[in-house]
């Protein structure tokens, strides 16, 4: 009985969760002019026709290099701040660590319309500098966490070795201590390059005429297309995403950070 | 003629904020010399060594190795090698490359570096486990390479912090023995941390035994093993059976003195290993409360005026069973005097 319930239960989630991404899938192979579902006949023209628009083309590449740039950035910033706190007494550090994982907490709009309102708008900053300043913030507890998470893995006598070696104790964060949170600095780029690139709510503020993320300008774009092109764009990003994570699970084992 | 203050600690005292871990010690090492520093958990000797090292400050005190005062030279100038409990090895890099990371690092590279990493290697018996990661090795063989990794370098001192601690009692043997060897070919002048005394009695030329921060005694195996003088270091040294000496006699069986000479008479204590205790005969009596069988002998637990007492004695002889009251006799030839019980 309890078994039948699980089942039940199982597939319910399932289809919550798969259900959605299915029938937009489904609507990107239609062969109609309308985003319906289901989907008038069958053919691949949408997804063909998404790499044709220019709009959509000029967005995505200014959302790869938001990404990769605010995730680059939170990493500078967050593997120092995670090795400070995980080596040494830092004063204050229990709050440090709750400040820093505050994002997870606060409502991402909120922060987003927090940093307009009292640093963009005052400092009168260039929309893609306050871009990048919102997705490091976004991105680096992430950084910070995760990093955290591998160098618990590093005993600290590992770096006094090096030290009594000969190496300075720059020398041994740089021979030492890098080459083994390696990979939890690539799934912490990972992580955060996703996070970036999928965001919407701090972007929504953020974003200013003529530069635009893609998630935002598919939103906007919503509101005048009604073909199936959305559908079709949506589909291969969030397979761009899967496939991201998946390999990054073989090649690193991602969730042993998250 | 080698200098008998090679490595000279004096009056070091290391605090971790109101924790005194090291208190005013003392202690001086000839050049060559291995040196045991034996003392229970927590006495202070991680910290002892971890100060040498220069990894953690003195808070009073100073330390001179080779006539050079070392106090303020930082960890990575002090040459002074040290082999964690841990062992602390790379884990990213193979063994060939723990081993050379030291000597990379003053700049031999090369048919040097390969020499020397080699003979190193060779030296441990690691030979064959050059391209292995550390987590491919058993805990001897990491063991193996954190030495390697150490002496490559040519220390001027060898700190060993518990080195065997977390080995299984055979290969505990094993690499204690090789231990002694290394330090014989290489004339290294070793400090060698354990807890364990019969460790420190098979390995060292000196053993200072330590208690609570503090130096309580220091000598060869000898004199520890024979002349420990204080309760602390002789039930470290096996003299189980410790009573206390007083104006009237031997606590509890007051009297008994008598029979001993009179220079026992200025010991605070008095001192007997379970084996001296001769069972069967004597002028002490008491009551058998614990027999455990162990091989070669019987270790019995005695109920008697004097307190608890332990004796051992050769299976071979009389038996006794719980229960059983039985005459003893504690030889005054046998025992050590303690000025402190
Ligand atoms: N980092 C530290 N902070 C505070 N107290 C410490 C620290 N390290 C050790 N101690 C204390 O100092 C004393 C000596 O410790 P340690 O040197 O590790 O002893 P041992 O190596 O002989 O077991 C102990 O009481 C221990 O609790
Ligand atoms: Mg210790």
């Amino acid at each position: 009985m309890m078994r039948m319930l699980g089942f039940a239960a199982l597939g319910l989630a399932l289809i919550f969760l798969l259900g959605p991404f299915l029938i937009i899938a489904g609507a990107g192979f239609s062969s109609g002019d309308l985003l319906v579902f289901p989907p008038q006949g069958f053919s691949l023209r949408w997804y063909g026709a998404v790499f044709e628009i220019e709009r959509f083309r000029e967005s995505f590449v200014l959302s790869m290099q938001l990404a990769v740039g605010s995730t680059v950035l939170a990493l500078l910033l967050g593997v120092p701040a995670a090795y400070a706190m995980a080596r040494y007494q830092v004063p204050g550090g229990e709050w440090i660590r709750t400040i820093v994982t505050a994002p997870v907490i606060v409502p991402a709009i909120i922060a987003g319309l927090a940093l307009l309102r009292y640093t963009v708008i005052p400092l009168g900053l260039p929309v893609m500098a306050a871009l990048v300043l919102g997705h490091t913030a976004l991105v680096a507890p992430y950084a910070v966490r995760v990093v955290t998470v591998s160098l618990t893995h590093l005993r600290p006598d590992v770096e006094e070795a090096a030290v009594l070696l000969g190496a300075t104790r720059t020398g041994a964060f740089f021979k030492v201590v890098l080459p083994n949170i390696r990979n939890g600095m690539m799934a912490a780029f990972i992580l955060g390059f996703i996070t970036s690139f999928n965001q919407v709510p701090v972007s929504l503020f953020l974003t200013g005429p003529g530069v635009t993320t893609l998630p935002i300008d598919m939103l906007a774009a919503m509101e005048f297309v009604y073909d199936p092109s959305i559908a079709a764009l949506s589909t291969l990003l969030a397979l761009m995403s899967v496939s991201i994570v998946l390999i990054a699970e073989r090649v690193l084992g991602l969730s042993r950070y998250v | 003629m080698s200098d008998p203050e090679y490595l000279a600690l004096r009056n070091i005292t290391i605090a971790y904020g109101k924790t005194v871990a090291v208190n005013d010690v003392s202690i001086s090492v000839p050049q060559g010399e291995l040196l045991a520093l034996l003392g229970p958990s927590g006495c202070g000797k991680t910290t002892l060594m971890r100060a040498i090292a220069g990894l953690l400050p003195l808070t009073t005190g100073s330390i001179a190795l080779n006539k050079r005062d070392i106090t303020r030279v930082p960890a990575n100038k002090r040459e002074v090698g040290l082999v964690f409990q841990s062992y602390a090895l790379f884990p990213h890099l193979s063994v060939f490359e723990n081993v050379a990371f030291g000597l990379r690092l003053r700049k031999i590279s090369g048919d040097q570096l390969q020499q020397r990493v080699d003979g190193a290697i060779a030296m441990v018996g690691l030979q064959g486990f050059e391209r292995r990661l550390p987590k491919e090795l058993s805990g001897g063989q990491q063991q193996r390479v954190a030495l390697a990794r150490s002496v490559v370098v040519r220390p001027s001192l060898l700190l060993l912090d518990e080195p065997l601690s977390n080995l299984d009692a055979r290969l505990r043997l094993e690499m204690r023995s090789e231990l002694h060897r290394l330090h014989r070919d290489l004339g290294v002048t070793m400090i060698y941390v354990t807890h364990d005394q019969t460790e420190a009695l098979a390995l060292a030329d000196r053993i200072v035994v330590m208690r609570d921060g503090c130096v309580a005694q220091s000598g060869t195996p000898e004199d520890l093993y024979e002349r420990p003088t204080s309760g602390f270091v002789a039930r470290f040294m096996g003299f189980e059976n410790i009573l206390s000496v007083t104006p009237e006699g031997l606590a509890g069986e007051p009297g008994r003195l008598d029979a001993a000479t009179s220079s026992v008479r200025d010991a605070r204590a008095l001192a007997w290993r379970p084996q001296n205790v001769v069972l069967g005969q004597g002028p002490f009596s008491g009551r058998v409360v614990g027999a455990s069988y162990q091989g070669e002998t019987t270790e019995y637990l005695i109920d008697s005026a004097a307190g608890m007492l332990k004796a051992q004695s050769p299976v071979v002889s009389q038996r006794f069973a719980p229960g059983d009251a039985i005459n003893f006799d504690l030889p005054f030839d046998r025992a050590v005097k303690l000025a402190e019980s």
